[in-house]
């Protein structure tokens, strides 16, 4: 459809409004003013309270908020987890993404619903179905938490009581749940521009003779790195966010399994602490979600040019 | 209704797209707009149904001696044509035809039966008796234009604005439906315009011609005036006329 | 598409997609079952059928719907103007539409409650002493028809409008959470539309809101159907952003994944996966709601 003087007008291609296919002006003010005003009520003003609260009491006990050690703790368990979280989630993409899309096979589709999934299960159930597993009651409990009897009997339970290995309430359990909820998106922002791209690159490559590392690294990853990044992006704004399933595994024990989502939820509730110290940290992810956001926007239209391109190139109609 | 164009201009940024354009319009006339793309002939046109508005204070748009150059389109009652048919895709073909008699204010708005009497009617016309229960996406290019005509025509205009509209469709399909509207116009006698880059069928279709380019009319006149006297050398060159033609043209 | 096998890699890019597939989702999920079914599957339905659990679904799928419809509604006018108008400030509005999806919940909700606290930033604007609280005060004729309707008690507080600590508050904060699904999937579609089906509409004689309401609009209704459902999927299984606004009073306020993390506090394991593996089928519905909508909307648009 990439005719030179299309006479296909699409909203995107308008040079000037034209009235027959516009509001009147008093409709579109009033419209223009109504998004502002739900866009402002939902969107502007818990930022703005979110800052305003963390300065409320003045700089100088803004920063003091993050001399607490507990809270220095949660920031350092953050990005701990994050990264252990990400780098998994990251191969696990790109495998995904290559298994699913340079190959045809049965049950591709189920697949990729699968792949979806934990986006849609509630994040309290993400974290639930480790305890259930790993905690006290669950399927390895005994060996996890062995008594007398299951200390005679088996070495592997000595070994983990040995070492006091722990999953739940413990930072192994944080990471598990971290790395279920964040898994899809890596995934999610990779195979549709994989998809789209389709695979004579990689097969003239192979016919050159490279072979599967090479393709992989220098015919594939250039064409993806914006889709990656995308997806990066995404994944640890969301590891780093995680609050439903890591309060459930967590245990909430200060200094040791907490991570920041966490810590503004005890600052918030701790009478004691200035309500100043929650919305300071609170901040912190603020910002860390505002440049998310930026960088997300640069990498999404990145990408989606790579996207265009493929298209163009293969003279295909582009399929979101 | 007779159409008269005044002086028409609009200017997009630094070009004119149309410049300074009249020309009139008899009642029950078919005229084609001929010109190269980017000519300036859609945007007058367009500016005549009241999709595109010229430059204020610059012209004036006349039905039947009525200054229409501040009514929108939907007010003006002028049957418009596109070239990719614009049909409802989520209606059927007769909920299509129907749409400009249904959406009329309720004191205007014919009855129901007769509303369904003259769908019928329009369709047989078009020669799609039978379709009404299709959706526009089972219907081919041909037919699809088909309907738009019907549609059109539905609302009994005073005029039919035509963009292009056989640019779409393949060959055989375009000659078919050209025939078509020459027979159809004879018979009703509508006035009609229509825009197009095909001087072939320009010149099957129309009783005159009119070129333009660059935003201004070239020349004005029936398809033999302007084959015998080509008022300059784009008319000359467009048509690709031989040289004797050119002989005629002033220096 | 790829063809088959030609390349390299794919027994081991497959294999440990499935593994990990396997090992971090599949078998955790399939632990919801089994531990739900070891519990019995009486205690099962005696759990997920209990007076708090079914008041809980109420305030969870309930208050979802009406947010997600709310969404609906907003996010289709959002889309419109973000794609149609042109006005100061409509990068930066297009860019905050996805601040719900990139904001850790606990922070919003922490900024939600503060908001709408009853002394605080704009709670204490609907106290009954105020201009605005005026409105709902017993003494006002909308305050006192307002007191009549039962599912408005919740909020009418003694001092004032409550909305933090009420089914309000929920309201708020999931309207929150699904505001980027609908106007997300309806943007390409607005963008796509074309415009010479509005200019045959407008030449045969319709006024722009009937071309809106009969041409547009029902070529809008798939995305928007598919918009909605994920809003509403979303907000179903929601926790950060409602629970510092929720006040979990129990059959009030109390959402349903706040039941399962009190019976995992209990120890109660079968009863938490019971109520888990009931999530986990609702959302899965959901799911496939959505996906029905947005093959809808496919088959519509290819058409085009």
């Amino acid at each position: 459809m990439a005719g030179a003087a299309s006479s296909f007008p699409t909203a995107a291609r308008l040079h000037q409004p034209i009235r027959a296919t516009s509001e009147p002006w008093y409709v579109k003010a009033i419209l223009i003013g109504v998004v502002f005003a739900f866009f402002t009520l939902f969107l502007f003003l818990p930022l703005v309270v979110i800052f305003q609260e963390a300065f409320s009491n003045g700089i100088a006990v803004f920063f003091s908020a993050f001399t607490d050690e507990y809270t220095l703790h949660a920031i350092q368990l953050t990005l701990l987890t994050a990264a252990i979280a990400v780098p998994l989630n990251t191969i696990f993409g790109l495998c995904a993404a290559w298994s699913l899309t340079r190959f045809d096979f049965r049950g591709r589709s189920l697949l990729i619903t699968l792949i979806d999934l934990p986006l849609w299960v509630s994040p309290v159930v993400g974290g639930l179905i480790y305890v259930l597993i790993f905690g006290a009651k669950g399927w390895l409990g005994p060996w996890l938490y062995p008594d007398a009897d299951m200390l005679a009997h088996s070495a592997i339970a000595r070994f983990l009581d040995a070492h006091n290995v722990r999953i739940i309430f413990a930072v192994p359990g944080i990471v598990l749940a971290t790395t279920f909820v964040t898994f899809p998106f890596i995934a999610r922002g990779l195979i549709p521009l994989m998809q789209a791209q389709g695979t004579k690159e990689e097969e003239a490559a192979l016919s050159l003779g490279a072979n599967g590392w090479q393709i992989f690294w220098r015919v594939t990853l250039p064409k993806i790195k914006w889709g990656l990044l995308y997806g990066l992006i995404l994944c640890n704004a969301r590891a780093m966010g995680e609050f439903g399933a890591v309060s459930v595994v967590s245990g909430h024990i200060r200094g040791q399994t907490n991570t920041m989502p966490l810590q503004i939820e005890i600052l918030y509730n701790d009478y004691s602490a200035p309500r100043s110290a929650a919305f300071a940290l609170a901040s912190v992810l603020s910002i860390l979600a505002l440049v998310t956001l930026i960088l997300k926007t640069f990498a999404e239209w990145r990408a989606e040019r790579q996207l265009a391109d493929a298209a163009a190139s293969l003279d295909l109609p582009i399929k979101r | 209704m007779s159409i008269e164009v005044r002086d028409i201009t609009k200017k997009y940024a630094r070009f004119p797209a149309l410049d300074n354009v009249s020309l009139k319009v008899e009642s029950g006339e078919l005229i084609a707009l001929l010109g190269p793309s980017g000519s300036g002939k859609t945007t007058l046109l367009r500016t005549i149904a009241g999709l595109d508005f010229p430059d204020s204070n610059a012209g004036r748009i006349i039905y039947d001696g009525t200054d229409v150059t501040e009514l929108s389109a939907y007010k003006r009652h002028a049957g418009f044509v596109f070239q990719h048919y614009a049909l409802f895709n989520h209606m059927s073909i007769s909920e299509n035809v129907a749409f400009g008699l249904r959406v009329m204010k309720r004191s205007k708005r014919p009855a129901e039966s007769v509303i369904q009497e003259r769908v019928r009617q329009l369709l047989e016309a078009v020669q799609l008796a039978g379709y009404e229960k299709r959706l526009p996406s089972q219907l081919s290019g041909g037919q699809r234009q088909r309907v738009a005509f019907a549609r059109a025509l539905a609302i009994e205009p005073q005029v039919l604005l035509l963009d292009e509209p056989f640019g779409a469709l393949d060959a055989k399909v375009r000659k078919e439906l050209r025939r078509w509207l020459r027979e159809f116009q004879d018979r009703i006698k509508l006035t009609t315009i229509f825009v197009t880059h095909d001087q072939e069928e320009a010149f099957e279709v129309a009783d005159r011609v009119v070129l333009i380019d660059k935003g201004r009319i070239q020349q004005i006149g029936t398809p033999d005036e302007v084959r015998k006297t080509p008022a300059n050398r784009f008319v000359a060159e467009f048509l690709d006329l031989p040289a004797e033609a050119t002989a005629s043209i002033p220096a | 598409m790829g063809k088959r096998f030609i390349l390299p890699g794919f027994g081991l890019t497959l294999g440990y997609t499935l593994v990990y597939l396997t090992l971090i989702v599949l078998i955790p999920l399939s632990a919801l079952f089994l531990k739900t079914e070891s519990g019995g599957w009486a205690h099962f339905w005696q759990t997920v059928t209990s007076p708090q659990v079914v008041a809980s679904y109420k305030v969870s799928f309930g208050i979802s719907l009406v947010a997600a419809l709310l969404n609906g509604v907003f996010g289709v006018i959002a889309a419109w103007v973000l794609v149609r108008y042109r006005f100061p400030g409509r990068r930066l509005l297009d860019a905050i539409v996805d601040l719900p999806f990139a904001l850790p919940t606990a922070v919003a909700g922490i900024a939600l409650t503060t908001l709408y606290a009853p002394n605080d930033w704009i709670g204490h604007l609907f106290a009954y002493n105020q201009p605005l609280g005026s409105i709902f005060s017993p003494q006002h004729p909308f305050g006192a028809w307002l007191a009549t309707q039962a599912w408005a008690k919740d909020f009418l507080g003694r001092e004032g409008l409550r909305i933090a600590f009420s089914q309000l508050g929920i309201f708020i904060a999931l309207t929150f959470i699904g505001l980027p699904f609908v106007v997300r999937t309806v943007q390409p579609v607005i963008q796509d539309l074309h415009l010479d089906v509005e200019e045959a509409a407008a030449c045969l004689g319709a006024t722009r809101f009937q071309t809106f309401t009969r041409v547009i609009l029902p070529g809008l209704l798939p995305a928007i159907f598919t918009g909605v459902t994920l809003a509403y999927g979303r907000a179903v299984g929601e926790y950060g952003s409602v629970i510092f606004i929720a006040g979990n009073l129990p059959f009030k306020t109390q959402i349903t994944p706040v039941l399962i993390v009190s019976k995992l506090e209990d120890y109660d394991y079968s009863g938490a996966a019971g109520l888990g593996f009931v999530m986990l089928i609702a959302s899965f519905v959901i799911l496939l709601l959505s996906n029905g909508f947005q093959a809808w909307d496919n088959r519509r648009r290819g058409v085009a």
